[in-house]
């Protein structure tokens, strides 16, 4: 028996040439939120389906809960928990009838027991007062906390969310997330990908995927220090065409648009009066210029461009 | 300034919905060459008001007309001078990206002649020329909806209709989305988008907030954020659990909402210099690792966050005073 709840040995996946999973290694202590972030394409869903059971790895290992997901898919299956952006509920089922029906596939509890167990959910996400309203008339955030429900009602000690927030607005994504904080301070393990970088800084570690590799396994605040340079956020009329001034510069490591502020990474502090003439002579003077902090999602684009510039 | 899409008092019940509208007396107005942001919460009715102005689904009642064709009488008109991106994956997954480039071609009526270019032109745009021949279900989830947004533009429309083209997709290939979607509003052509994504709001000429059916607030990003009666301060110290105990005991914090690492503080205007004082001076007495305070830009997060949160109060104010009628009556009913 291992302490961690899932531990990941040289996972490699190929469809015929593609090498969807290569070579990736990572573990999840138990109670952890564990973020697995990366570019459309990079291996994120491969990796999930391989975790619980639904896809056989080529080579490697994976133990989820302790149990090898080779040889015993369907010990896994049973233990942990899954959510996907494509939820499915029954839409013509109410509230309780959805999480009544998930209790009795899940496991044959007494029906008493059962009971319990959907008013204990329910109260946990909020919609005892909606437990007879048909699925179908939920709004989307209702319907997302009805599904994690619905996901951990056979009380699993891992739990799987593969872009359970998209699409989700702001404020619903913060109480979805409320929830995750819960249930990893009840024990659960979580993993999760997100494209939501504010979501990903929650996670306890990230690990970025990208062409199936994993290019960085740390802390949100570790990936954030390690960013070379020093990150300069501009307020100016024309972001995009700023963009393309500075692009090529070779004191800019990065730039990036961020809402209409303009990022940009340059080798050091001192560049930032070069960057100011450089802005005024193309007739795009700043507004203001200030030092900040990286967050997740400068720390994501820098990653992927690097990566990119390493591939050419 | 020309109108590209206006409505007088839209509504729409579907059938079945007794109680409710989807969406409600909307009146809207999306000027020519805008780049016009839709944000709600999920089931606010974005993707019924977008459906009713691309003209593929009919109003209950009230009006609208895009480039000055009525939506309901005169939707092969419309069809023609517009693009609409529906929210899910459209394309044919087993054709390649030329032909359901020249399937959409066909269908939004492009004349033989004008196709070839058309298309080529569309795959330049995207960056998608290399892949060409490439079935269009084997594409990343990015190029998936950069080949949506290339079909919905085949034919050169005037007007296009964006449904949460973005949702689903990496930051990268989001930010190259949106340069794409500002070099098509240079070249004049109206966009109306919605979104779940707040940064994204903040890079549209016009915002309007729909919140149950209804559109709340409207104006530009810059207008709406400056109008926030408040001030925010950022900040960031470890450990986390040590710095929201500070936050709580600090006085005149009107809310405080965690962002990624940080925390954002409301703060009234004339108290911001103030409370950071007094957060600076508490986070150093008690030792922890100060590493952002400061007084931050405002955002279009905060707007729509203090909007839903305004909203949810009004909302439980109702409800409770509706249960309180109810308790009172069953009193004086025994």
């Amino acid at each position: 028996m291992t302490e961690n709840t899932i531990e990941v040995k040289n996972l490699v996946k190929t469809f015929g040439k593609f090498r969807a999973v290569d070579d990736i290694s990572f573990y999840i202590p138990q109670g952890e939120i564990f973020g697995l972030l990366g570019p459309n394409g990079a291996g994120k869903t491969t990796t999930i389906r391989m975790l619980i059971g639904l896809l056989r790895p080529d080579s490697g290992s994976a133990h989820v809960l302790g149990f090898d997901v080779r040889k015993k898919p369907e010990e896994v299956k049973k233990r942990i928990g899954y959510m996907s952006q494509k939820f499915s509920l029954y839409n013509d089922l109410t509230v309780r009838e959805n999480l009544d029906f998930y209790a009795a596939i899940y496991n044959n509890m007494p029906f008493r027991q059962r009971r319990e167990r959907v008013d204990e959910m329910l109260e946990m996400v909020e919609l005892g007062h909606i437990q007879r309203s048909q699925t179908r008339s939920l709004s989307g955030a209702w319907r997302q906390r009805l599904a994690l429900a619905c996901a951990i009602i056979h009380r699993p000690k891992m739990l799987f969310l593969d872009e359970a927030t998209a699409g989700v607005d702001p404020v619903a994504r913060r109480q979805f997330w409320d929830l995750i904080y819960r249930l990893a301070s009840e024990g659960i393990s979580v993993l999760a990908t997100t494209h939501y970088m504010d979501e990903a800084d929650y996670c306890n570690t990230i690990a970025m995927m990208y062409q199936g590799r994993l290019i960085s396994l740390a802390s949100p605040d570790t990936i954030k220090e390690s960013l070379p340079g020093t990150l300069l956020q501009i307020d100016l009329g024309d972001p995009l065409e700023a963009q393309k001034v500075l692009i090529n510069d070779p004191r800019v490591l990065n730039v990036s648009i961020q809402g209409m502020q303009l990022h940009v990474t340059v080798k050091k502090e001192s560049d930032i009066n070069a960057i100011q003439r450089l802005l005024n002579k193309a007739n795009l003077p700043p507004n203001t210029i200030e030092i900040i902090q990286p967050s997740l999602e400068d720390a994501f684009t820098s990653l992927v461009s690097q990566q990119r510039v390493l591939d050419q | 300034m020309n109108q590209a899409i206006t409505t007088q008092d839209l509504s729409k019940r579907y059938p079945g919905q007794k109680k409710k509208k989807a969406i409600h007396a909307i009146n809207l107005s999306v000027p020519e060459g805008s780049l016009y942001g839709i944000i709600g919460p999920d089931g606010a009715g974005k993707t019924t008001l977008l459906r009713i102005l691309a003209s593929v689904l009919p109003q209950s009642s009230g009006k609208a007309s895009v480039l000055g064709f009525d939506t309901k009488r005169k939707a092969e008109e419309i069809r023609k001078v517009i693009g609409y991106m529906p929210q899910e994956f459209s394309q044919y997954p087993d054709l390649s990206l030329n032909e359901n480039l020249n399937f959409f071609a066909d269908i939004q009526g492009v004349a033989k002649q004008d196709k070839q270019e058309r298309i080529d032109k569309m795959l330049e745009l995207t960056n998608l020329s290399h892949f060409r021949q490439r079935a269009a279900g084997k594409l990343s989830g990015g190029m998936k909806k950069k080949l949506a947004l290339s079909c919905a533009m085949v034919h050169n429309p005037r007007v296009l209709i964006l449904d949460e083209p973005t949702t689903g997709v990496d930051p990268v290939s989001r930010a190259e989305f949106w340069a794409l979607l500002s070099t098509i509003v240079k070249d004049g052509v109206t966009v109306l988008v919605s979104t779940p994504y707040m940064d994204e709001a903040e890079r549209c000429s016009m915002v309007g907030i729909l919140y149950d059916g209804q559109i709340l607030k409207e104006g530009s990003p810059e207008a709406l954020t400056h109008a926030l009666p408040f001030s925010i301060i950022e900040l960031k110290a470890k450990p986390r659990k040590q710095m929201r105990e500070v936050v709580a005991q600090t006085e005149d914090i009107l809310s405080w909402n965690p962002v990624g690492d940080r925390l954002r503080l409301s703060v009234a205007e004339d108290k911001e210099r103030q409370v950071r004082r007094v957060l600076e001076r508490k986070i150093k007495q008690q030792k922890l690792d100060l590493q952002i305070l400061r007084s931050a830009r405002k955002t279009m997060e905060d707007v729509f966050v203090s909007i839903v949160e305004e909203q949810s109060q009004t909302t439980d104010q109702t409800s409770l005073e509706k249960s309180a009628t109810q308790t009172s009556q069953k009193d004086q009913n025994p």
